[in-house]
C-alpha cells in the first residue's frame, strides 16, 4: 500500500537534488564581481522611492480567505464524487444543498463587492 | 481617520513599455493608480539651442532626430517653415514628392506604433507582421534617400533627388498588397474580445479635455474632433488631394487605435493620388542664393561650384522676421517657430512637438486605472522621447 | 521487494531524465513554433535547426554570475526557485504515460507511483510549486517583483478552485482519484471529453491561468512589470523558474490527456506514443494561442475566475450529477 509513496519520495529526492546541485554548480562556476549598484533592486534604472515591503492591499487577503472557503468545499466534493455512483439520489440532493449554500455565500461576497478590483 | 499609504513605483526610464526613456512615478493603491508624475529629459540633446548655431541648411539634419520614426515629416515641417520665411515657391513636382514620401513615412510610423502598442498589450505576433510591412516601406524610402531612418531628404526649396526609376513601381506594388495587410491586423485585433477588453473605455479623453490640453493628431481625433493640419491649413499642395479625416467617438484607447488604422488607409489613398498625378518638372526651386545647384553642374561649372561652396559654408541670409509653420506629423501637429535676425543662422528655433503636448494629458487619462492600463494608454498616445526631450 | 526498489529507482531516474529533456526542448519548440507563426524562423544557429540551443542556454545559465540583491531575504531568495522547480518536477510521479511493458518476464507499469489519490496529489503539489513564485517575488525586495508575486498568488489560488472543480465531473464518471483507473475507465473510445466537453474547456482555460500563460500571463507580464516575480533573478536560479514553468506546462497538458483525452489509449501505435502525441497537441495549442492573443487585464482575470468559471464549474457538477442520477 505504501509502495507508491516510496516512488514519490524518491522522485522528490531527485528533484530537490537537481535543484540544489544546479544552483550550487552555478554558484561555483559563475564569476563573482559584486558591486553596490549591481545588488540594488532593479526598478527601471533609478533608485527606488520608499520602502518595498509595505502593507499589502486588503484585497489580496480577501481573495486568500475566499480561496480557503472554496478550496475546502472542493476538497469535500472530491470524496463525494468518487463514491457518487453508490450514493444515488439522496447523496446527490445532499451535496447540492451543500453547494447551493456555498453558492449563496459566493453571491453574498459578490454583492458585497469583495470581488471588485477597481 | 485611517492613514493611507501608497506604494510608489518608478516606471521607466529603463522599462520595456514606456517607449524610450520616459519615467513615470506612479502612486499605487494596490494596483490602482492614484497619482502619476511623468519625468522627462533623459534624452535631452538641445536641438533647439543647437539650431541657433547652425545654418538653416545644417538644421535639417537635426530635425531627423526629433521624432526618429518619422524623419521625413520633420524635414518637411522645418523646410516648410524656412521656405515661408524666405517666401520662395516650391516646384509642383517637389511638392507632390514631398506628400508621397511624407505619407509613406506616416505608414511606417503608424506601423511601428501598431507593432509596439500591440506588443505592450501582449499581442506579440502583430509586432512581427507590422514590421514586415514597415520593412517594405523603409526599402522604398531607402531607394530614394539612401538611409532607412534619418533621411534628411528634404531641401529648402525642394527635395534632394528626383525619384529613382523603380520608385513608382515599388510603391504601386506595395499599395496593391498593403490594404489586405491592414485587414490582417484587424482580423487579429479589432474584434478580438481580449483586445476590446483592454482598450475599450480605457484612458478616456473627452472632447473638452482634448481641447483644453491642446493635444493633436490621432489623440485629438480619437476624441471626436475633426482637426487635421493637412485639411485645416493645407501645405505642400495637400488641398489637391482627396482624403478623409477619421474620427473616434468616445476618446478611449480603442478609438485612437481605430483612427490610426483608418489613417493608414487614407495615407494609401493619398500616395496613390500623388503617384497618379505626379507632375513633371523641377524638383527644387532655382533660387541662386538659397538652393543648391545640381551636382553634375558643380563639377563642370565654376559658378555652380562657387554657389555650392558659399551655401555649404556660409548658408543664406533670410530677411529678418518670424514665422510659424506646422505640419501634420504621425503623432500630431508638429510646428516650427523660427525667428530670424537677418543673419545666416536662426536667432531662435522653437519646435512644438506633438508628443510633448499629448503626454501632458496622461494624468487625465491614467488616474483611476490599473498599472496594465498605463501601458495601453502610453501606447495609444504614441509618444517618441526623441521629440519630447528634443 | 528488491525487484520493486530497483525497478522504481531505474524507472524514476529514466523518466526524470526524459522529462527534463522534454522540458528543455519545449523551450526550443516554443521558440520555433512562435517563430513560424510570426513570419520568422526562430533559433537556427546552434546545431542543425538550432537543436543544440537548449543545451547552450543551459550551459550559459550555469556560467553566469548570480546576483543576490543586497536587501533581499537571501535564504528565501535562493530557496524560491528550488521550490518552484522541484515541486513542478515532482508532479510527474502520478501521471500514467503508458500501459505496461514486459521486461525480463516482469510486468512493468508505465507510471512512477500508482497512487490511489493521484489527482489530489497533483493539485497539492501544483499549489506548492506556486509558493516558489510568490516567495521569489516577495523576497527579492523589488516592487515589480512584489507586484508580480502578489498577482501570481491571487491568480493561482483563484483558478485552482475552478481547476479542481472542473475535474469533479471526470471523477464522478470514473469513480476514482487514481489516474491509472481513470485512464482505464476510458478504454474503448469512451473518452471523458465526450461526456464532459464543457469541463474540458474549463479545464484548459483554468490550466492556462494556473501556469501563467497568455492570455493570463499577468505575473510576469513583460511589458508592465518588466518581467514580474523573476525580475531580480539571474543565472541558474532564473533558469530553474523557467524549467519549473515548462515542467508545469507539460504536466498540465499530460493531465488533460489523462483526464479527458483517454490517456494512453489509441489504436495501432504503442501506448506511450499515443500519450505523447495527445500531450504535445495540447502543448502546441498552448503555444499557438500565445502567438494569437493579447494579454487580459488583471482585474478581468480575477473576474473571469470568480464570477464566471467558479459558478459555471459548479453548474457543470450539478448537471453531471443530475444526468447521472436520472440515467440510472
Amino acid at each position: 500500500m505504501l509502495r507508491p509513496y516510496f516512488a514519490i519520495m524518491f522522485l522528490m529526492l531527485i528533484s530537490i537534488l537537481f535543484a540544489v546541485v544546479t544552483v550550487a554548480l552555478s554558484h561555483l562556476l559563475g564569476p563573482k564581481k559584486t558591486t553596490k549598484v549591481k545588488s540594488d533592486p532593479y526598478e527601471c534604472g533609478v533608485t527606488t522611492i520608499g520602502p518595498t515591503w509595505e502593507r499589502i492591499p486588503i484585497k489580496f487577503y480577501i481573495i486568500a480567505m475566499l480561496f480557503l472557503v472554496f478550496d475546502v468545499e472542493a476538497v469535500f466534493i472530491y470524496p463525494w464524487a468518487v463514491i457518487f455512483k453508490r450514493l444515488s439520489l439522496f447523496g446527490f440532493i445532499e451535496m447540492m444543498i451543500f453547494i447551493i449554500v456555498l453558492f449563496l455565500g459566493l453571491i453574498y461576497v459578490w454583492k458585497k463587492g469583495a470581488l471588485k478590483w477597481e | 481617520m485611517a492613514e493611507v499609504r501608497y506604494l510608489t513605483v518608478n516606471m521607466g526610464p529603463q522599462h520595456p513599455a514606456t517607449h524610450g526613456v520616459l519615467r513615470l512615478i506612479l502612486k499605487l493603491d494596490g494596483e490602482t493608480i492614484v497619482g502619476v508624475d511623468p519625468v522627462i529629459g533623459h534624452l535631452h540633446r538641445g536641438v533647439e539651442k543647437l539650431g541657433e548655431v547652425k545654418t538653416y541648411h545644417q538644421n535639417i539634419v537635426f530635425t531627423d532626430r526629433l521624432d526618429y520614426t518619422a524623419s521625413m515629416v520633420n524635414n518637411l515641417g522645418y523646410v516648410g517653415a524656412v521656405e515661408k520665411l524666405l517666401g520662395i515657391e516650391v516646384p509642383k513636382r517637389a511638392q507632390y514628392i514631398r506628400v508621397i514620401v511624407a505619407e509613406l513615412q506616416r505608414l511606417a510610423a503608424h506601423l511601428l506604433w501598431l507593432a509596439t502598442h500591440a506588443l505592450d498589450i501582449g499581442a506579440m505576433t502583430v509586432l512581427f507582421y507590422a514590421f514586415r510591412e514597415r520593412e517594405e516601406v523603409l526599402n522604398i524610402l531607402e531607394q530614394l534617400a539612401g538611409a532607412r531612418l534619418t533621411f534628411s531628404y528634404m531641401r529648402i526649396g525642394g527635395v534632394a533627388k528626383d525619384l529613382p526609376d523603380n520608385f513608382i513601381q515599388l510603391t504601386k506594388d506595395f499599395l496593391k498588397k498593403f490594404p489586405a495587410r491592414i485587414d490582417e491586423y484587424e482580423t487579429l485585433l479589432t474584434e478580438n474580445i481580449i483586445w476590446l477588453n483592454r482598450t475599450k473605455n480605457v484612458g478616456i479623453l473627452t472632447k473638452e479635455d482634448a481641447i483644453n490640453y491642446g493635444v493633436s493628431g490621432p489623440v485629438l481625433r480619437g476624441s471626436g474632433i475633426k482637426w487635421d493640419t493637412r485639411k485645416a491649413k493645407p501645405y505642400s499642395s495637400y488641398e489637391e488631394f482627396d482624403f478623409e479625416i477619421p474620427t473616434g467617438t468616445v476618446g478611449d484607447v480603442y478609438d485612437r487605435y481605430l483612427v490610426r488604422l483608418q489613417e493608414m488607409r487614407q495615407s494609401c489613398r493619398i500616395i496613390e493620388q500623388g503617384i497618379n498625378n505626379l507632375p513633371e518638372g523641377k524638383i527644387i526651386a532655382d533660387e541662386a542664393r538659397i538652393t543648391y545647384p545640381e551636382k553634375d553642374r558643380v563639377k563642370t561649372d565654376i559658378e555652380a561650384l562657387i554657389r555650392q561652396f558659399k551655401l555649404a559654408s556660409e548658408g543664406f541670409i533670410p530677411p529678418p522676421g518670424e514665422v510659424f509653420h506646422s505640419v501634420e506629423a504621425p503623432k500630431g501637429e508638429l510646428g516650427f517657430y523660427i525667428v530670424s535676425d537677418g543673419s545666416n543662422k536662426p536667432y531662435r528655433l522653437r519646435i512644438r512637438t506633438p508628443s510633448f503636448v499629448n503626454l501632458g494629458a496622461i494624468s487625465k487619462m491614467v488616474i483611476g486605472h490599473l498599472v496594465a492600463d498605463v501601458i495601453a494608454i502610453i501606447g495609444s498616445i504614441d509618444i517618441v522621447l526623441g521629440e519630447i526631450d528634443r | 521487494m528488491l525487484f520493486f526498489v530497483v525497478e522504481t529507482v531505474i524507472k524514476t531516474i529514466v523518466v526524470f531524465g526524459v522529462f527534463l529533456l522534454f522540458c528543455a526542448y519545449l523551450t526550443l519548440a516554443e521558440r520555433k513554433i512562435l517563430g513560424h507563426i510570426q513570419v520568422r524562423i526562430g533559433p537556427n544557429r546552434v546545431g542543425p535547426w538550432g537543436l543544440l540551443q537548449p543545451i547552450a542556454d543551459g550551459l550559459k545559465a550555469l556560467f553566469k554570475e548570480e546576483v543576490v540583491p543586497e536587501r533581499s531575504d537571501k535564504v528565501l531568495f535562493i530557496i524560491a526557485p528550488m521550490i518552484s522547480v522541484s515541486m513542478a518536477l515532482c508532479l510527474m510521479a502520478v501521471i500514467p504515460f503508458g500501459d505496461h511493458i514486459t521486461l525480463f518476464g516482469k510486468k512493468i507499469n508505465l507510471v512512477i507511483a500508482n497512487s490511489e489519490i493521484g489527482l489530489l496529489y497533483l493539485f497539492a503539489f501544483a499549489s506548492l510549486a506556486d509558493y516558489g513564485v510568490v516567495i521569489g517575488g516577495w523576497s527579492s525586495y523589488n516592487k515589480y517583483g512584489l507586484l508580480g508575486g502578489l498577482r501570481a498568488a491571487a491568480q493561482m489560488i483563484s483558478y485552482e478552485i475552478a481547476l479542481g472543480l472542473s475535474c469533479v465531473g471526470v471523477i464522478m464518471i470514473s469513480g476514482s482519484l487514481n489516474l491509472v483507473d481513470i485512464v482505464k475507465a476510458q478504454a474503448g473510445g469512451h473518452w471523458n471529453v465526450i461526456y464532459q466537453p464543457i469541463a474540458f474547456i474549463f479545464y484548459i482555460i483554468c490550466a492556462l491561468a494556473e501556469i501563467n500563460r497568455t492570455p493570463f500571463d499577468m505575473p510576469e507580464a513583460e511589458s508592465e512589470l518588466a518581467c514580474g516575480y523573476n525580475i531580480e533573478y539571474s543565472s541558474m536560479k532564473f533558469s530553474l523558474f523557467f524549467i519549473g514553468e515548462y515542467a508545469h506546462l507539460m504536466i498540465v497538458a499530460a493531465v488533460a490527456t489523462t483526464l479527458f483525452l483517454g490517456g494512453w489509449h489509441g489504436p495501432y501505435l504503442p501506448s506511450v506514443v499515443w500519450f505523447l502525441i495527445k500531450t504535445f497537441l495540447i502543448v502546441f495549442f498552448f503555444m499557438w494561442q500565445r502567438g494569437t492573443f493579447p494579454r487580459l487585464r488583471y482585474d478581468r482575470i480575477m473576474m473571469l475566475g470568480w464570477k464566471v468559471l467558479l459558478p459555471l464549474t459548479l453548474a457543470n457538477i450539478f448537471v453531471t450529477g443530475l444526468v447521472m442520477v436520472l440515467a440510472r
